[in-house]
């Protein structure tokens, strides 16, 4: 029998894999923005499996707004990207460093 | 019916938003200065409908969103600020090639978040407001499209606030599976009854996520960056109006949601705020571009606004609100004169060295910028000194003397960074004259900020006490 419990597991798994992305990987913003779409989702899991557990619609609702806000965040990132590597013909993490101190 | 009248000064920002973005879709960018002159002008109209909402507190949507007095004080500081840099602009774009008409539409929509966020009544919405306000937030400060510090700036800031979003959602649905409703008073009501792990979990996250937001340490290694690479009128914008709404929501989640469990985040609060403080102070001490020092100024200040929040009463709240009022004033002055400072060709100047003996060539704008700096130091006769007294106050009041003791020992550390740029300004030999400071509005603008800080400014004093009072009463 899966429980809420697997649920959490999982979408802990998934956030705490997500951090570690865009902490840990040195090579491509591409694979930020994939990091950051986990997270996302791996919050989605934590509220539909609570409302399921609880009984309650607000979860559901609220995965439905972060389901389209995280459309709306990746729209914009990739957008900035695309700028960002108009003006530097690169888009490799270790590059991003014009400004320090 | 009512709901919608409550949400008015909303309704107005985004109906003008949305018209003025046909209109800039239609007219190109020669409509750009016409249409920051409107948005400026649907803030003013915000600011007044505000105080059309009816008294006592009202919730709209089922308590989802409020008006309360807390959240009108807020609105007011984030409306005039935005006003400010929407009104600053124009000129410093012009440098290269014409304004674009998206410039002022982004603020606009940008303060419509930050006013849903700092009414927030439920866990719903404060994720709305936020990310209403921080997806304007990225395009604003990646808005140079040709510069790459610029274009840097936005990707920074776009990935560590995504990634600031993300954990605080993940605190947010913590939150609604242990305490099984997304209302503040809910989860408040909740956490009366029995504080449980999970729930401690859900707080500590929603706490990170807010940190980053208010660029508090040791969440804050995006701000030198997105400062630094931001246009300076964005700069000016990050520095005001969205920490005055992350400041007001933190206050408000921590006291209306997370108000039982008070003793499990004052000590995260407390350790913010010093290390804010202290890394503000030290870090600014070795740069040399200005912009990049002002970051660091900024952290310093949120960290003794936190002092005020951790204490954690209503004076201290009352105080945090007050702090809040007074920095945006001597920020947005400091940022003012920095964008006077741009070479004969009318390019901008960061260098701080670069300011050499501007009191000889432009006393005027030395002596204001002095002013901000002695204000941002806290020097006594002006208004800066009476900011931080109030978060001292208040502290001590709570209880909290070593963390009182601890604030002021910093601030003298931070002071040292402010009297040098003074000592720059006013006692080395002389670099390269500035083009004159011949804007209207600019100038103006800058006599009007220096003025409130100026000792003149105690003359507002006994108002403001009675309106952050105010305002801190609709949280308790």
């Amino acid at each position: 029998m899966i429980s809420l419990g697997h649920y959490l597991v999982v979408a802990a798994i998934l956030f705490v894999m997500g951090v570690l992305g865009i902490f840990l990987n040195r090579k491509n913003v591409i694979i930020i923005l994939m990091a950051i779409e986990l997270i996302l989702l791996a919050v989605n899991i934590n509220l539909v499996a609570f409302s399921a557990y609880l009984g309650d619609i607000v979860g559901q609702v609220f995965a439905m707004f972060v389901l389209t806000v995280a459309a709306g965040e990746a729209a914009i990132g990739l957008a900035i990207l695309v700028i960002y590597f108009r003006a530097r013909g690169t888009i490799a993490v270790d590059d991003v460093n014009r400004m320090k101190g | 019916m009512d709901s919608l009248a409550i949400i008015l000064p909303e309704v107005i920002l985004t109906v003008g938003g949305l018209v003025l973005l046909l209109v800039a879709a239609w007219a190109g960018d020669r409509s750009a200065d016409l249409i920051g002159r409107v948005c400026a002008a649907l803030l003013l109209i915000a600011c007044i409908a505000l105080e059309g909402i009816p008294q006592g507190a009202p919730a709209a949507f089922e308590g989802l969103y409020r008006a309360d007095t807390f959240a009108g004080f807020a609105k007011i500081l984030i409306f005039a600020a935005t006003a400010v840099s929407i009104l600053i602009a124009p000129r410093f774009f012009r440098a290269d090639g014409p304004m674009r008409a998206e410039y002022p539409i982004l603020m606009l929509f940008s303060a419509i978040g930050m006013s849903i966020m700092v009414s927030a009544g439920d866990l719903m919405t404060l994720y709305i407001g936020l990310e209403l306000q921080s997806l304007a937030a990225y395009v604003l400060a990646s808005f140079m499209r040709r510069d790459t510090r610029s274009a840097e700036a936005g990707l920074k800031y776009f990935v560590l606030g995504a990634l600031a979003s993300g954990i605080l959602l993940y605190g947010i649905s913590l939150l609604y599976g242990f305490t099984g409703t997304t209302l503040f008073n809910g989860v408040a009501a909740s956490m009366r009854v029995e504080m449980s792990t999970g729930e401690l979990f859900g707080l500590v996250f929603v706490l990170a996520g807010l940190a980053f937001k208010i660029s508090a340490v040791p969440f804050h290694m995006w701000t030198p960056d997105v400062y630094e690479g931001a246009p300076t009128p964005v700069t000016a914008f990050f520095a005001s109006a969205p920490k005055v709404a992350a400041i007001a929501l933190t206050a408000r989640v921590a006291i209306e949601a997370l108000g039982p469990a008070t003793d499990a985040w004052r000590q995260i609060v407390i350790f913010a705020a010093l290390a804010s403080i202290a890394l503000g102070a030290v870090a600014a001490i070795g740069q040399t571009n200005i912009k990049r020092l002002l970051a660091y100024s900024s952290i310093n200040n949120v960290g003794f606004a936190l002092i005020g929040l951790a204490a954690g009463t209503e004076a201290g709240v009352a105080a945090l609100m007050s702090y809040m009022a007074i920095y945006v004033v001597m920020t947005l002055g400091s940022f003012l004169c920095v964008l006077q400072m741009r070479d004969q060709h009318g390019r901008p100047v960061e260098d701080i060295a670069s300011l050499s003996g501007l009191s000889r060539h432009q006393p005027r704008i030395a002596l204001a910028f002095m002013i901000f700096m002695f204000s941002l130091a806290g020097i006594p006769p002006l208004l800066g000194f009476w900011a931080k007294f109030l978060v001292f106050d208040a502290a001590v009041a709570a209880g909290l003397f070593p963390l009182a003791v601890l604030g002021i020992a910093l601030s003298v550390v931070g002071a040292f960074y402010y009297l040098k740029i003074i000592k720059t300004i006013y006692f080395d030999d002389p670099a390269p004259r500035f083009a004159p400071a011949t804007s209207l509005t600019e100038n103006g603008l800058i006599a009007v900020a220096a003025l409130l800080v100026s000792p003149l400014g105690y003359l507002l004093v006994p108002s403001l006490a009675v309106a952050t009072g105010r305002a801190a009463g609709a949280l308790f």
